[in-house]
């Protein structure tokens, strides 16, 4: 399977795509949803505006081993975007500069993809930040140079975020390809044994699940419950947290929903479920997203709209907290996926 | 008046169903609200449950919301199915020891 970008579909242009959200699958208003923006404003919540800025979450590259279907970042072996040690460094220059991050959340395509990746970690480390990285499990066994990475997580004290689907070898694989199923398994089994995930362990291990389909996820609760019971049944293996997530109507999961004839429906499910709490609570009010090629963005969905931030500091050259944390967060359609039911972050629910 | 008697989008009208009498509406979903919490039985053996009910009293609306519901739960294809061959089977099963009453029946009149 290619990227979208690679077979060149129309939905490899972002215009395409928020054109949908807004307007319908035929760019008529035929198929017409409340505006976000509408809601947020009977919550009292439009302009959106930033809390703290506490994560900085840096998309290092669109490169992966993977091509999920329902990738958001429309990642693949194909995708040749990564970032440099010189943007790097400019992150850290901004992170050395700004306490107020607390949390550096790294993620791609797989982050470990990037040539620099091992660099960037240890400086970051120097600057004695949380550093989170979004694994994908895979990763650690596709190559042998990347087999020792469960020992570098741990010597770099970092926390993995790592998405399974699903505890089952059928559902995972639709989602994610063939095979990712028992390769993420024997993953999960490497990172168990140099203590990740192990209860009361430091080295954390959460897992993010989001549906194979097109439904919203059930309780965070149960499924965790769930997981945590199967995973060490049958294949010995804890875990720390389970985030679930929603899937967001854009780039490859918004193809499938177009595919599948799902798109209306999903977006009413949304709709429907739109709780003004975790309106309140999206992740875009305490992060800041920033791309290969140093953008910066109030999200990774945002990102991947290319909708950049509405400010005038709107690449890391030109960083500014105060800029930055008086601006209003762009938000369009594809935001109800942040606020259905419990609501939906790179940590999870919200609500 | 619609010239059929189900529509997929009269099971989003539910909740509707207090505009005539909002007591027993209340009621109703107070109560089942709390039939499908987590209880004794979690909320995902209730999902199915609720699938196998759903197809033994046909009713299209349940059967709708709950193989969204039991999928979302995670619940296999393969396990929703065998859920339907329960209820299934109980339905055939229920029907066939009837034959009894009908044995019983005919011996009785029978020379
Ligand atoms: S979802 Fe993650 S693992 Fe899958 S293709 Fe996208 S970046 Fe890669
Ligand atoms: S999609 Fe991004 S901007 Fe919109 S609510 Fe979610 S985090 Fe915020």
């Amino acid at each position: 399977m290619k990227s979208l970008k690679a077979q060149q579909h129309i939905l490899s242009d972002t215009h395409e795509q928020i054109e949908i959200l807004e307007h319908g699958i035929n760019h008529d208003d035929s198929f017409k949803l409340i505006p976000f923006q509408q809601k947020m404003e009977a919550a009292g919540l439009f302009p959106l505006k930033p809390t703290q800025l506490e994560i900085f979450q840096i998309n290092v590259g669109k490169m992966c081993n993977q091509v999920c279907k329902h990738c958001h970042v429309d990642a693949g072996p194909d995708r040749k975007e990564i970032m440099t040690r010189e943007t790097m460094q400019q992150c850290l220059n901004i992170l050395a500069a700004n306490p107020s991050f607390k949390t550096v959340d790294l993620t791609g395509g797989a982050p470990e993809l990037n040539p620099d990746f091992r660099w960037f970690v240890a400086k970051i480390k120097e600057l004695d930040k949380h550093i989170i990285v979004r694994c994908n499990l895979t990763i650690i066994l596709a190559n042998k140079k990347y087999h020792d990475l469960p020992e570098f997580f741990k010597q770099h004290s970092i926390e993995v975020v790592s998405s399974l689907p699903f505890y089952s070898k059928d559902r995972t694989d639709r989602q994610r390809g063939d095979g990712v199923f028992e390769d993420s398994i024997k993953a999960l089994q490497m990172l168990n044994a140099v203590g990740y995930g192990i209860e009361g362990s430091e080295q954390k291990l959460n897992l993010v699940y989001n549906p194979a389909g097109a439904f919203l996820p059930s309780t965070q609760d149960s499924l965790e419950k769930e997981f945590k019971l199967v995973l060490k049944k049958d294949f010995d293996i804890s875990f720390h947290s389970l985030y679930a997530i929603t899937n967001l109507p854009i780039s490859r999961f918004l193809d499938y929903l177009l595919q599948s004839s799902n798109y209306e429906k999903y977006m009413e499910k949304l709709v429907t479920a739109y709780n003004p709490v975790a309106a309140a609570n999206v992740m875009c009010r305490n992060t800041v997203s920033i791309s290969w090629d140093g953008f910066i963005y109030d999200c990774d969905f945002n990102q991947m709209l290319d909708m950049k931030v509405d400010c005038s500091a709107q690449h890391i050259s030109q960083y500014s907290e105060a800029v930055l944390s008086n601006r209003n967060i762009v938000v369009n359609q594809h935001c109800y996926g942040c606020t259905a039911g419990a609501g939906s972050s790179c940590g999870g629910a919200v609500a | 008046m619609a010239n059929h008697y189900y529509n997929a989008d009269d099971l989003g009208k539910f909740s509707g169903i207090d505009k005539f009498q909002k007591p027993l509406a209340d009621k109703f979903f107070a109560w089942y609200g709390e039939v499908f919490a987590e209880g004794n039985l979690s909320a995902r053996e209730k999902s199915l449950i609720a699938l196998a009910v759903a197809h033994a009293v046909q009713c299209p609306y349940c059967i709708d919301a709950y193989s969204s519901d039991a999928f979302e739960k995670g619940w296999s294809e393969a396990q929703m199915m065998e859920a339907v061959h329960v209820a299934s089977a109980i339905k055939g099963g229920a029907v066939l020891v009837h034959g009894v009453q009908m044995m019983n029946k005919v011996k009785e009149i029978a020379m």
